[in-house]
């Protein structure tokens, strides 16, 4: 079972030296999809075998858990989604070596992160896919590109730095309790008596670290500008991928210093940053200009609303808050993927030029208004169970109050977000001339309806799905 | 290496470190930012390998080589290339003047001797005493990448956070495993060489690499 945990990053830098080596066409179509399909593949098999078994271990610093081997099937199914999804019809050009390399990277990095045993390695893998993505993110050498990467590549690295202080404090801790460690199994299941005075300053600027790139407010700013200044399979993979395994390792310290502390200094630091962050995104999404923008904003809503989850805490909210990671990746990358293509067809991604989309252009029309169904957590799509199962773990964790003003936010993203998604689709056709639609062909449709019709059903399936959840919910919550 | 030896060599690497900080906040020349920051990364080596020495630990003494290598060299080295390419010697127009900045480092100072209390608190010794200016430094490496507007100072800004942050692993608890501070440095290394490129980059497109150019994304 071992090979199982090494395929995903052995998969990813040998995809990756190949790409940058060969340089052949085939590798810079196929690499970056191929190396998804690696990591979604261990994903399943460590799924299965975490089930069947005890946690899968590999070279000391490694191990897998029901929590590890559910978010390495996250980062390959997104990964499949936008990779798979942004693939370019046979006669365009394929990408440049670095851009597939990169992909490549970050996928690998983003798995080494979540498989890691070690919250040092955890964090070398995070700060590995800030490098991975500068260049993806300036990849269009626009200014607007170049200003993203700046901002994206300091502030990321400032917040990750600040978190690097945090694990050295958790590491300080263990040595003067007499076991130098920072494995998380060790941290969280042998009873070390660790300083509560720094674990409590630990695990603060841990939060604050990793939240930076979570986008949580109030250290989102990097990242509407990030989203929509990248090429959109990236943004996709921003979104469902690098903001996710940010909040795993949110998740990862916080069921370190729970029990040190109580609940309390978490939850009150996960409720201040989430209903921020839903409050900057309700009141920047409303008057949005810009598609990817808005998708963006979006993507700091549900951030949000997964730190309020994690601050409820208990298994219910937990489980349920990583099915909505599952359901919130595959829906907005899709959505990203679709954008991209909106781009290339309309030749803008301004919300007020983009009209009547559903009659010129069904093929983006249609997964954009079921992608936005999803995103917008209209039943059947799973990110409406996972929202009210959200909401009620809340009000029977005694935060109810956070979780009326919560949904008061997200009624009011509802409108930003719906208003002009049908304006979009539905709307009459502006009387100004269109500006130049090409008439190029599009990218495949199978993964995006193989994404959201996984999303469409997510929330139904039985069997070893919700048993994997609540296993990953109990490791991080200490109870039965 | 006797104890009362290591206490005055820990001290002296100490004020060193201190030292460079506080100039590197009160020069404008970046130039001169440069070479201060090479001083720190070599008095930061020194520290690591004086405890290495001390706790007869070969792995720290070999650590000490890599920073050595890394903050002492490389990293000024790459700051001083991209200096010579685009060609500004000066941070021109910090947010705030001199004497604002220097009265802010000495409030930052007398906050993090506030903020280390639980840390000195936990294991008395030389070490600990000296972990407040690592403190010092995360904090004035904030105060440099918030005030300043210069690509470059911006960089240095952030070295002085990171070597903050360094300093105090290897005062609280002698560095992180190996693996770890490994992949740390190179992570650090690329982010270094990642701003590199894009100054270069906004020095072609904007003809310098003032960051006060960079205000096209709002909302």
């Amino acid at each position: 079972m071992a090979i199982l945990v090494l395929l995903p990053l052995i998969g990813a830098l040998l995809l990756a030296a190949a790409t940058a080596l060969t340089r052949a066409h085939v590798l810079r179509r196929f690499s970056a999809i191929a190396t998804s399909a690696v990591v979604l593949a261990a994903g399943l098999g460590l799924s299965v075998a975490v089930l069947h078994g005890s946690p899968v271990t590999a070279g000391g610093l490694l191990r897998v858990d029901a929590l590890s081997a559910f978010m390495l099937s996250v980062v390959g199914a997104v990964g499949l989604t936008a990779t798979w999804g942004g693939l370019a019809a046979r006669d365009v050009v394929p990408p440049d070596w670095t851009y597939s390399a990169l992909i490549c990277l970050f996928l690998g990095a983003m798995s080494l992160a979540v498989l890691a045993d070690n919250l040092g390695v955890l964090w070398v893998a995070v700060e590995a896919t800030t490098v991975a993505t500068a260049f993806l993110v300036g990849h269009n050498r626009t200014r607007g590109s170049l200003e993203a990467a700046w901002k994206y590549v300091v502030l990321g690295s400032v917040g990750v730095a600040v978190a690097f202080l945090g694990l050295v404090l958790v590491y300080a801790a263990s040595v003067a309790a007499g076991r130098p460690t920072l494995s998380w199994v060790a941290l969280t299941s042998s009873h070390l008596a660790l300083d509560p005075s720094l674990v409590k300053v630990a695990g603060a600027l841990a939060v604050l670290g990793f939240a930076t790139k979570a986008g949580l407010a109030p250290m989102h700013s990097w990242l509407p500008d990030a989203h929509s200044q990248a090429p959109a399979p990236v943004s996709g993979l921003m979104s469902g991928v690098l903001l996710s395994v940010a909040f795993y390792a949110i998740l990862r310290i916080q069921a370190v210093v729970n029990p040190v502390l109580g609940t309390g200094l978490m939850r009150g630091l996960l409720v201040a940053t989430g209903l921020l962050s839903l409050a900057v995104a309700a009141a920047l999404i409303v008057r949005q200009r810009d598609l990817k923008r808005m998708l963006a904003y979006s993507s700091i809503e549900h951030m949000g609303l997964l730190a309020l989850a994690a601050a409820v805490g208990g298994t219910v909210a937990i489980a349920a808050a990583l099915l909505h990671v599952l359901g919130h990746g595959l829906a907005k990358s899709s959505l990203f993927v679709v954008s991209g293509r909106i781009l290339v067809t309309e030749g803008t991604t301004q919300l007020a030029r983009i009209r009547g989309l559903l009659v010129r252009h069904p093929a983006e029309a249609v997964p954009y208004l079921v992608g936005m169904a999803a995103m917008l957590g209209l039943p059947p799509f799973t990110l409406f169970f996972t929202e009210v199962a959200i909401m009620l773990a809340g009000f029977q964790h005694g935060l109810g109050w956070a979780m009326t003003l919560a949904a008061a936010l997200m009624l009011i993203l509802f409108a930003g977000l719906a208003r002009p998604s049908i304006a979009m689709t539905f709307g009459a056709e502006s009387s100004e001339p269109v500006a130049a639609a090409s008439t190029a062909r599009q990218g495949p449709r199978t993964p995006l309806a193989l994404a959201l019709g996984v999303t469409a059903v997510l929330g139904f399936t039985a069997g070893p799905l919700p048993t994997l959840l609540t296993r990953a919910a109990t490791l991080l919550t200490g109870t039965k | 290496m006797s104890a009362n030896l290591y206490d005055q060599l820990v001290g002296v690497s100490a004020g060193v470190l201190l030292m460079t900080s506080v100039l590197l906040v009160w020069r404008r020349s970046l130039v001169a930012a440069v070479r201060l920051l090479a001083i720190q990364g070599v008095a930061l080596a020194c520290l690591v390998a004086m405890i290495g020495i001390f706790d007869h630990d070969v792995q720290l003494v070999a650590v000490s080589v890599l920073v050595l290598a890394l903050k002492g060299v490389a990293l000024p080295l790459v700051l001083d290339r991209s200096l010579v390419r685009t060609g500004t010697l000066r941070e021109e127009t910090p947010l705030i003047n001199t004497t604002a900045s220097l009265l802010a480092v000495s409030a930052l100072t007398m906050l993090a001797y506030l903020v280390s209390q639980p840390l000195r608190a936990l294991r008395p010794g030389p070490t600990t005493a000296a972990v407040p200016v690592g403190i010092c430094l995360v904090l004035f490496g904030f105060l440099l990448l918030s005030t300043r507007r210069h690509a470059i100072s911006q960089l240095v800004g952030f070295l002085v956070l990171d070597n903050g942050i360094a300093a105090v692993a290897f005062l609280t608890s002698g560095g992180v495993p190996f693996v770890v501070e490994l992949g740390a440095s190179l992570d650090v290394l690329l982010v270094v060489l990642i701003l590199r490129v894009f100054t270069a980059r906004m020095t072609v497109k904007f003809g310098a690499a003032d960051l006060d150019e960079l205000k096209e994304l709002r909302d």
